[in-house]
C-alpha cells in the first residue's frame, strides 16, 4: 500500500515526460527541454521511492507469507520474475541515462531513453497486476496433491486473464490521472503565484488533454468487467453496493445508504434503476446475486471442499488410492473452502454444523468499508472528468487564469491519491478472506514467525517509510518553490520567461497527442 | 502437453541460471557495493566524494535490478526455497533491505541540499547500504552451508527452529563470520577496481587501489581458511539413497544427512568442478597483477572472475542440495525436489532466453554512452551530476 503511494505518480509522470520531450524534439524550442527536465527531476525524486519501496516486495512474500509463497509459488512467482526480467530492467537501466545522459546523446537518443523508461515502468504495472489478478481469478492452474501447492496447467490463461486485463487498464490509467492533476496542480501554483508562466502554461496543456484522457478511460475502462466471473468477484460487487438479497433484473445501483452490518440490511437506500445490472451483467434480464444468497453457496463448496480434502489427505498416506483420487478430482475447485474452516478447526473434517456456518459467512467481506470505499473512488473518479474537461476548456480558450479554475486545479492534487488508496482497498479488502479467490484463505498463507520478529519488521519499515516520505516531500516542495529554472538548468540556455504571452505561434497542446 | 526438455534436464539448467544470475548481481551490483562501502574511506571532502559517487551514480539502478531478479528468479524456479529461506532469515533480510533501501534514496537525495550535516548523514546511509548487504549476503551463504534448522509437516509448511527463529545472532558463527568477511573483501575489491576504471588519477584512486590490494590478499587467505574450515570441521550434508530426480517436488521423499567432509566430495567425483577454487585463487592474483601493470581493465577482470570462482565454488560444492535442514532428513531442499513445476520451469526458459540477451544488449550499450572517467572539473561543468 505504501509502495502504491509512488508508483502510480511515476507511471503517469514518464509518459508525460515522453510527450513533452516528443514536443521538444520535434520543435526543437528551448522551453520544451526546461519543462522536460523540470518535471523530470520531480519524476526523479519520486522514482527512487518507487524503486526503494518496490525492493521491499520482491522478498517480502517470501518473508512475511511464507505458506502463501510455497502453495501459489509456481504460478506466482513467473510473473514477478519476468517482470523483473522485461520491465525494472528496462526502467532502471535507462532511467540513470534520462537523468545523466543530456550531453551525452543525440535529442531523438535522448527521447527514446525516456520512452523506455515509461514503457518500463508501464510493463512493470502490467505484470504486477497479471500476478494480483491471479490472485483475484486464479485461472489456468489447479491443486497437486503430490506437491501440496497449486501449480499452472495453462500459462496462457495465466497471462490472459480478464480480471488482470482490466485491472491494467484502469489502474495504469488511475496513475495517469494522479500525475496529470499533480502537473496540473503545481502549474496552477506557478499562474497563481505568476510565477514562470510560460513553463507552467504549457505544462498545464499537456496535463490537461493527457488528463482527459485517461480520467474517462479510468472511469469507462473501469474494473467492473471482471464482477461476474467468479463467486468472490460477485461477493466483491454485492458489498460494494451493500446488497444484502439478490436484485431482481435488472438491478439497481446504490446512490445513497448506510449499510447495517448487524442486521444485515442497508438503511436509507437510494437506488438509480437498471444502471448496476447493466454494468455487472452487460444485460437487462440477468439478476445480480446479494450477500446472503452468495454465503449459502459458500457453505454448500464448504462441504464439498471437505470432502476434496479428506481425497487429498488419504492421498498422502497412499498416493495410489484410486477412490481417493476420484474423489479429490471430482471436488478439488471446492478445496480452498475446506481451507477456510482451518480457522476453527485444525482438521476440516472434523468441522461442526455451526463451524461451517461461520465460515460460510466468514466469506463476506467488510461491507461499510467496501460500500464507502468505492462510492470515494467512483466519486472522485467523476469529479476528474470534470476537472480536466473543464481544464482542456480552458487552455484551448486562453483562459487559464481565472482564479477560481486554478485554486480549484491546487485544491484537487491531493485527492488522485485518495481515490488511488481507496480503490486498493477496494481491491484487498474486497478479496477478504482470501488471499487467492477460492484457493487460499488469508491467513492460513503466513509465515510462521513469532510476533517479536513480524512487529519488529512492522515498526522497522514503518520508521524507515516514514522518515524517507517526510524527505521526500520536503524535498519535492523545495524543488517545486525554486522552480523550472533553477540554477542547474538556467545555465544551459538562454530562456527567460519574459511574459506568460511569449511564443504566440506555440501550438497550446503538443502535436503528440 | 509433452514438453521438449525433460524435468530433469530443466531442473539442472535452472539451477545453472540462479547461479548465473547470482554471479551477475554480485559482478554488477557488488562494484556499486564495494564504492559505497569504500566512500567514507577513499574520499575525504565533498568534491571527492561527489566524484565517487558519479562513478556509479547512472548505473547502479539497473545493477541493483540484478538482486531483484534473483529474488524474483528464486521464487518463479525454486518457491519452497524461496519460502523457506526469506521468513527463515526473516530479520537478517529485514537489515539487508532498510540497508538497501537506504541507498537509492542516499544517491538521489544526497546532492539535493548543501547542508554539511545533511551529505554526511547520507554518506554514512551509502557506507552502510554497501556493507551492510555485503556482510548479510556473506553469513547467510555460511550459514547455507551450516544447514538451517526448518522442518516441513505433511502439508508442507515450513517451521523454523532453534536460533534460526530466535532471531539475527544465531545467524553469526565462526564460519558464518568468515564467510561474511569473503563476502565483504570480495566485494571491496571489485569496487576498488571499479574506481580504478572510472577515476582519472589521483589521490582518491590510489587510496582505492590500495584497499583493492588488502582486499584482494584479504580474499585469498580468507577463501583459503574456508577450505580448511569445510576440510577439517566436520562440516558437510550429503544425500542418502538414490533419488528420482524427476519426480513431483516434495522433499519428504528425500532423506539428507550431515556428513564430515561431504562438501567436498563433489570436486572428488567430478574434477572439472575444480576449475571454480581454482577461479576463486587466481582472479584476486590477476586483479593485483592488472594494478601493478596498470592495466584497469585486467584487474577489474580478475576481480570479477574472482566472484565467478568464489560463488561458483559453494555451488559446485553443495549440489544437488541448496538448502540443508539440521532438524530434519526429509526436510532438506535439492535441485531434485524444491523447484517448480515442468510447465513453467520451461515458460520460464524460454522467457528468460529472449529477455536476457536484451537485457545485456542494452546494459552494453548504456555503459558504452557513459563510458569514461569522471573527472573533477565535470562536477562544476555538469549540472545533471549527483
Amino acid at each position: 500500500m505504501y509502495h502504491f503511494l509512488f508508483v502510480p505518480l511515476t507511471l503517469g509522470l514518464s509518459f508525460m515526460l515522453v510527450i513533452m520531450e516528443s514536443v521538444y524534439v520535434l520543435t526543437r524550442k528551448e522551453i520544451w527541454r526546461t519543462i522536460t527536465r523540470f518535471w523530470g527531476l520531480l519524476f526523479g525524486i519520486n522514482f527512487v521511492l518507487g524503486v526503494a519501496t518496490g525492493l521491499t516486495m520482491e522478498f517480502e512474500f517470501g518473508m512475511n507469507w511464507s505458506y502463501y509463497s510455497h502453495y501459489v509459488g509456481d504460478i506466482f512467482g513467473a510473473p514477478l520474475a519476468i517482470e523483473g526480467l522485461m520491465a525494472f530492467f528496462l526502467e532502471a537501466t535507462f532511467v540513470g541515462l534520462m537523468f545523466f545522459g543530456w550531453e551525452k546523446l543525440s535529442r531523438p537518443a535522448h527521447l527514446m531513453v525516456t520512452f523506455m523508461v515509461a514503457l518500463g515502468t508501464n510493463l512493470s504495472a502490467l505484470w504486477i497486476l497479471v500476478a494480483n489478478g491471479w490472485m483475484q481469478h486464479p485461472a489456468g492452474a489447479e491443486f497437486n496433491p503430490a506437491t501440496m501447492r497449486m501449480e499452472v496447467t495453462n500459462f496462457m490463461e495465466v497471462l490472459f486473464n480478464p480480471v488482470a486485463q482490466a485491472k491494467f487498464v484502469h489502474t495504469v490509467s488511475a496513475g495517469y490521472v494522479l500525475a496529470a492533476v499533480f502537473v496540473m496542480g503545481v502549474s496552477a501554483i506557478y499562474l497563481w503565484n505568476n510565477k514562470w508562466t510560460s513553463v507552467a502554461k504549457r505544462s498545464m496543456a499537456v496535463a490537461a488533454a493527457f488528463g482527459l484522457v485517461s480520467s474517462l478511460s479510468v472511469v469507462v475502462l473501469g474494473d467492473e468487467s471482471g464482477y461476474a466471473l467468479t463467486d468472490n468477484q460477485r461477493m466483491k460487487l454485492a458489498a460494494l453496493e451493500s446488497m444484502w438479497h439478490t436484485e431482481k433484473a435488472p438491478a439497481g445501483i446504490s446512490v445513497f445508504g448506510i449499510p447495517n452490518v448487524k442486521e444485515q440490511r442497508t438503511d436509507f437506500d437510494v437506488k438509480i434503476p437498471y444502471v448496476l445490472g447493466l454494468i455487472a451483467t452487460r444485460s437487462v434480464d440477468q439478476p445480480v446475486i446479494g450477500i446472503l444468497d452468495l454465503t449459502d453457496k459458500a457453505e454448500a463448496r464448504i462441504r464439498s471442499g471437505i470432502i476434496a480434502y479428506d481425497g487429498v489427505e488419504k492421498l498422502k498416506s497412499n498416493p495410489e488410492d484410486l477412490a481417493a483420487r476420484a474423489l479429490f478430482e471430482a471436488h478439488k475447485s471446492d478445496l480452498g473452502y475446506a481451507l477456510l474452516l482451518k480457522k476453527y478447526v485444525a482438521d476440516p473434517r472434523m468441522a461442526t454444523n455451526q463451524m461451517i456456518v461461520q465460515a460460510s459467512l466468514d466469506t463476506i467481506p467488510n461491507v461499510p468499508v467496501m460500500f464507502w470505499s468505492f462510492r470515494v473512488m467512483a466519486g472522485l473518479g467523476f469529479a476528474f472528468i470534470l476537472l480536466f474537461a473543464t481544464a482542456f476548456l480552458m487552455v484551448t480558450f486562453e483562459k487559464h487564469n481565472n482564479r477560481l479554475f486554478l485554486l480549484a486545479c491546487i485544491i484537487a492534487i491531493p485527492f488522485p491519491w485518495i481515490a488511488i488508496e481507496a480503490g486498493w482497498v477496494l481491491a484487498e479488502i474486497g478479496r477478504q478472506p482470501w488471499a487467492v479467490d477460492g484457493v487460499l484463505p488469508t491467513f492460513l498463507g503466513a509465515s510462521s514467525l513469532t510476533k517479536g520478529q513480524i512487529w519488529s519488521t512492522i515498526v522497522g519499515f514503518t520508521l524507515v517509510y516514514g522518515i524517507m516520505a517526510v524527505i521526500e516531500i520536503n524535498l519535492m516542495i523545495h524543488a517545486i518553490k525554486k522552480g523550472p529554472y533553477q540554477a542547474k538548468f538556467g545555465r544551459m540556455h538562454d530562456d527567460p520567461d519574459v511574459s506568460p504571452t511569449d511564443d504566440p505561434a506555440m501550438p497550446v497542446v503538443g502535436p503528440a497527442e | 502437453m509433452e514438453l521438449p526438455l525433460d524435468y530433469m534436464t530443466l531442473r539442472v539448467i535452472w539451477w545453472g541460471l540462479v547461479g548465473v544470475l547470482l554471479i551477475g548481481f554480485a559482478i554488477m551490483d557488488g562494484f556499486d557495493m564495494g564504492v559505497a562501502a569504500l566512500l567514507p574511506f577513499v574520499a575525504k571532502n565533498d568534491s571527492e566524494r561527489r566524484t565517487v559517487i558519479n562513478t556509479v551514480g547512472a548505473t547502479w539502478e539497473g545493477n541493483q535490478v540484478w538482486f531483484i531478479l534473483g529474488g524474483g528468479a528464486i521464487f518463479a524456479a525454486w518457491p519452497f526455497v524461496y519460502a523457506v529461506s526469506f521468513s527463515g532469515f526473516y530479520l537478517a533480510m529485514f537489515l539487508v533491505l532498510t540497508a538497501l533501501i537506504l541507498r537509492p534514496v542516499g544517491f538521489k537525495y544526497r546532492s539535493k541540499r548543501p547542508g554539511k550535516a545533511w551529505r554526511r548523514n547520507w554518506d554514512w546511509a551509502l557506507f552502510a547500504g554497501g556493507f551492510i548487504p555485503a556482510l548479510v549476503f556473506g553469513v547467510a551463504i555460511g550459514n547455507v552451508l551450516q544447514g538451517a534448522p526448518f522442518s516441513f509437516d505433511s502439508d508442507l509448511r515450513a517451521t523454523y527452529h532453534d536460533m534460526f527463529l530466535g532471531g539475527l545472532l544465531g545467524l553469526f558463527s565462526p564460519f558464518t563470520v568468515l564467510c561474511g568477511l569473503t563476502s565483504v573483501a570480495m566485494l571491496v575489491l571489485q569496487g576498488s577496481t571499479w574506481l580504478g576504471l572510472k577515476l582519472e588519477k589521483g589521490i582518491v584512486r590510489e587510496r582505492a587501489l590500495r584497499f583493492g590490494l588488502f582486499a584482494a590478499l584479504g580474499v585469498i587467505l580468507l577463501f583459503a581458511a574456508g577450505y580448511v574450515f569445510i576440510r577439517f570441521s566436520g562440516l558437510g550434508f550429503t544425500v542418502v539413497g538414490s533419488v528420482n530426480s524427476g519426480a513431483p517436488s516434495n522433499p519428504i521423499h528425500t532423506e539428507v544427512v550431515p556428513a564430515a567432509g561431504a562438501w567436498l566430495n563433489n570436486f572428488a567425483k567430478y574434477p572439472w568442478m575444480w576449475a571454480a577454487p581454482v577461479l576463486g585463487f587466481v582472479g584476486p592474483l590477476i586483479a593485483i597483477a592488472g594494478q601493478r601493470l596498470r592495466s584497469d581493465w585486467l584487474a577489474f577482470s580478475g576481480s570479477s572472475l574472482a566472484i565467478v570462482g568464489i560463488i561458483g565454488t559453494v555451488g559446485c560444492s553443495m549440489f544437488p542440495i541448496i538448502l540443508p535442514s539440521t532438524v530434519d532428513a526429509h526436510s532438506s531442499l535439492l535441485v531434485w525436489n524444491a523447484s517448480s513445476s515442468h510447465l513453467t520451469l520451461f515458460i520460464m526458459l524460454l522467457v528468460t532466453l529472449v529477455f536476457l540477451p536484451i537485457v545485456l544488449f542494452y546494459t552494453a550499450w548504456v555503459y558504452k554512452v557513459l563510458f569514461g572517467r569522471i573527472k573533477t572539473e565535470d562536477l562544476r561543468t555538469n549540472p545533471d551530476l549527483y
